[in-house]
């Protein structure tokens, strides 16, 4: 038997880094105030058709069946991404809060045609809606650089750009940019050159240049692109504004960013800052406003930002010790007597419940695996258990669960 | 090496035959007349020939079973548009049985063009026998609201009472008028098209059949739009309209069956004392002698998923029919109301007489012989047959449905056959062997379990019920 093709499974030690990464981000998410929703693996198709949420490219890679209620020509589909859904549930169930910060954790499903790369990912995401102001964007942006941060991945860059600016600026080509890789500045510049909606003082600078082979990193790259592009309409200008003001509050708590517009593809429903954490050429999330979603799918007119970490990705480049399994003790001996099996069950309680891992050895495996080797010699209560340090060699002979813990936590201080 | 071909029956039937025979691959028994499946051809010894339904084509190219196929492209297309990276490669157009895939409205629905589908103010309704390109279109209009029905066939019966928009494969000399129809986009040019499997394509030699008829195709273009466009004219041809569908709400609604369950239903409802009369071909006209009371011919595939979503009170179906719907839906609100009687039929679980295998037991004691093959079970029940590998545990099962002529399946293309059969003879003409009755079928009528439908429709109801019965 074989898994589905398209389809991973997660063995132990992966499994591991996954629950590190979402204790992580579930930690960071609740400490920052947001709380905890799940939305159901299936959604109606209809809910992700409109314009203005997915792109085309992701429309025709959705899983959508009928399932079993599908007599009512309602087709569903797998959940292809957080954002929607989450908002669909806002909508749904919360819309008399004026303001929520929700997050989760949850598989998307998407169709990849070599089925090589898993058509099933796991995301952490998180949504504040509410507010249009700039320190809700940076808010989101300091929450997702915290959990990177504590996931302990060094090299992440943040690329910063802004949906509302580039719509103001390339109109309906906006969308074009979909089609084209990141960094692919020629057809940027193809996209600048043909739109009758460019400012003079566009046509006559580098326009493409400026704006999508340099990278800011500051909030003056903003200002002086703003002082290029002369009188602009009130569009373009309060883009820049609104970008300008995102960017200084990131400055001012310390964000390391690059302002990267050649980055902006992704979803139809953005509309102000979107931001991207890059590693090397990996893409370990990102996310951005978008206000217009919620009364696009019959919500009260709302703003909100979010964001998405992309965990499978994540997962990938943990330091090793996160994945370090083995466990802390071997339970053996004498345990295949009901005497024996007590004694040592009772012993093996009292240690987890001072927090040490205890393995009770069903003979099948190395002992190499263990710190300590925890060997019953007898039965009876006057016998003792033996317990190795296999690290220092120490040994000691004893029938007190006092003297044991005592052992162990002096083993964990000289290592 | 053998080479494999899958050619059409029905309408690309005619001009596929004539084609072969203009360029030199003649086959023996590829004629109207013919019951065969597998036709013959001395031409080139090696080739492999079978005759499929136009849809099973694309599916039997794509998986493999055959290396090439004739099919219509709009077949190809439905596939492609929701398995684009199916193994099925579309290698040239051959230039005949040409059809437009229309996007149509009813004259009466008030829609008058694709731009009015993006602001309709209720749910679209979509009937089509081409649902994967329904969604597909839905999508690239950004539909907000869209419910699809896949259907068997018919749609143009469907709009405006049961249908905002269908597609429609038509000749390209159909005057939709006739349908009360207006075409809001022609979303496909469909002809008769050379298909091939992309694994025979990339390492078999296939140029003694590809060649001759490559030649002698035409050279056309058509191409399925991604993002449809108005059809030219449409706007000036219409007339100000209102739409009515009050008539048809307020009336009792009653489905009846085309094909060889028409003539009996008719027959069975002039003895209660209920007369159909007027055109029974598309586009029909009928009226009934009944009060309040509308009727229109549609597929009996179909008439479940139409009950359960309240496009009509009424329709006589076969059970076959409605189990299988139950078993894909279980939650829909259908009931069947009165066993008709006639129409009685048997479905059952046949193999190839080859396989020597005459009961379950013995199915299972081959499978197990062969476990690392799954066996193929073909139907044109596709939800009964899934259930009944369930229920015998058949595993592994790979189900292929199927759209007729579907004795032709065994054995080369499938391993077990769930059918209905009437007598037995086409089983056995086949070369086939029943090794289990699954239940027996039977025209019905069939309704829906509505509590909130209004009394004076429920009366009309309980009024024709009884006339029914005293026909048994």
């Amino acid at each position: 038997m074989q898994r589905c093709k398209g389809s991973h499974d997660l063995l132990p030690e992966n499994m591991m880094r996954f629950r590190y990464v979402e204790d992580i981000f579930r930690k960071c998410c609740l400490e920052w105030g947001y709380s905890e929703i799940r939305t159901p693996t299936l959604e109606y198709l209809r809910l992700f058709t409109s314009a203005g949420t997915l792109t085309s490219n992701m429309l025709h890679r959705l899983y959508s069946f009928l399932d079993w209620d599908g007599w009512s020509g309602e087709r569903v589909v797998l959940r292809p991404e957080g954002t929607i859904p989450a908002v669909r549930l806002y909508i749904e169930n919360m819309s008399q809060q004026e303001q929520a910060k929700l997050f989760y954790v949850e598989n998307i499903f998407s169709f990849e045609e070599t089925g090589k790369d898993s058509r099933e990912r796991w995301q952490g995401g998180f949504e504040l809606v509410g507010s249009r102001e700039p320190t809700a964007d940076a808010e989101v942006i300091l929450l997702a650089c915290e959990i990177l941060r504590r996931l302990g991945i060094d090299g992440v860059e943040l690329h910063l750009s802004h949906a509302g600016f580039l719509k103001a600026l390339l109109g309906e080509q906006y969308h074009d940019l979909d089609e084209f890789p990141n960094g692919d500045t020629q057809a940027l510049q193809q996209i600048l050159a043909a739109n009758p909606q460019l400012t003079q003082a566009l046509r006559e600078s580098d326009s493409s240049f400026l704006l999508f082979n340099l990278r800011g990193r500051s909030a003056g790259f903003l200002q002086n692109l703003k002082s290029s592009l002369g009188t602009v309409d009130p569009g373009i200008e309060s883009s820049l504004d609104n970008f300008i003001m995102v960017t200084e509050l990131l400055s001012a708590a310390g964000v390391d960013y690059q302002i990267d517009f050649s980055s902006s593809k992704g979803f139809e429903y953005y509309t102000g800052t979107l931001f991207h954490f890059h590693l090397g050429r990996e893409l370990l999330g990102g996310g951005g406003r978008y206000d217009n979603l919620i009364p696009l799918l019959g919500g009260q007119d709302k703003a909100a930002v979010g964001f998405a970490l992309y965990i499978d990705q994540v997962i990938r480049f943990l330091l090793d010790e996160v994945t370090n399994t083995t466990a802390q003790i071997l339970a053996t001996g004498n345990i295949d007597t009901p005497a024996g099996w007590k004694r040592i069950i009772e012993m093996a309680r009292l240690l987890r419940e001072a927090g040490y891992t205890v393995d009770i050895d069903q003979g099948y495996g190395s002992v190499t695996h263990y710190r300590w080797i925890m060997r019953l010699q007898s039965e009876n209560y006057e016998a003792t258990f033996s317990v190795t340090d296999q690290l220092t060699g120490e040994k000691v002979m004893t029938n007190s669960v006092g003297k044991i813990l005592e052992t162990l936590e002096k083993g964990q201080k000289c290592h | 090496m053998s080479l494999k071909l899958a050619l059409p029956k029905g309408g690309l039937f005619q001009s596929s035959s004539e084609l072969l025979q203009q360029v030199g691959i003649s086959l023996e028994s590829y004629d109207e007349q013919s019951r065969s499946y597998r036709p013959r051809c001395s031409a080139i010894p090696e080739l492999n020939v079978k005759v499929f339904h136009e849809k099973d084509i694309p599916i039997q190219v794509a998986t493999g079973n055959y290396d090439v196929g004739i099919c219509g492209l709009v077949w190809a297309d439905e596939l492609l548009c929701k398995y684009r990276y199916s193994d099925l490669v579309k290698v040239h157009n051959l230039g005949y049985g040409r059809y437009n895939l229309y996007v149509a409205a009813s004259r009466l629905s008030g829609i008058s063009s694709l731009g009015e589908l993006k602001t309709f103010p209720d749910t679209i309704r979509i009937a089509s026998e081409y649902p994967n390109l329904a969604e597909h279109l839905a999508m690239a209009l950004r539909l907000k609201k869209f419910k699809i029905f896949p259907l068997w066939g018919a749609a143009e019966a469907y709009p405006p009472e049961n249908a905002d928009i269908i597609l429609s494969l038509q000749s390209v000399f159909t005057d939709l008028s006739e349908y009360n129809l207006i075409p809001l986009t022609v979303l496909l040019q469909s002809s008769a098209f050379l298909v091939a499997n992309r694994s025979s394509w990339e390492s078999k030699d296939l140029s003694r059949l590809l060649q001759p008829l490559l030649t002698s195709a035409i050279t056309q273009t058509s191409h399925f739009d991604s993002l449809p466009k108005e059809a030219d004219g449409v706007r000036s041809s219409i007339s100000p309209v209102n739409p009515v569908t009050s008539a048809w709400d307020s009336c009792l609604r009653l489905a009846l069956p085309d094909g060889h369950q028409q003539h009996p239903t008719i027959e069975f409802l002039r003895r209660a004392g209920i007369i159909v009369r007027g055109n029974f071909s598309p586009p029909c006209q009928l009226r009934i002698n009944l009060e309040d009371t509308l009727v229109k011919v549609i597929r009996p595939q179909d008439m479940p998923l139409q009950i359960a979503n309240g496009g009509f009170d009424l329709a006589v179906t076969g059970k076959d029919w409605v189990l299988d719907h139950l078993y894909q839906f279980p939650t829909s609100p259908v009931k069947e109301i009165l066993d008709l009687g006639f129409g009685r039929v048997k479905i059952v679980a046949v193999v190839s007489e080859e396989l020597g295998i005459s009961n379950l037991v013995e199915l299972k004691q081959w499978m197990a012989r062969n476990p690392h093959h799954p066996i193929r079970i073909a139907s044109e029940y596709i939800n009964i047959a899934d259930r009944f590998a369930c229920d015998n545990h058949l595993s592994p099962y790979r189900l292929i449905p199927t759209w007729g002529a579907s004795e032709g399946f065994l054995p080369e293309d499938a391993d077990l056959l769930i059918e209905n059969t009437q007598t037995g003879r086409t089983l056995a003409q086949h070369k086939l062997r029943v090794i289990a009755t699954l239940f027996e079928s039977s025209a019905c009528l069939l309704g829906r379990i509505d509590t909130a439908r209004d009394q004076t429709k429920q009366k009309k109801i309980d009024a024709i019920v009884p006339m029914l019965e005293r026909a048994l």
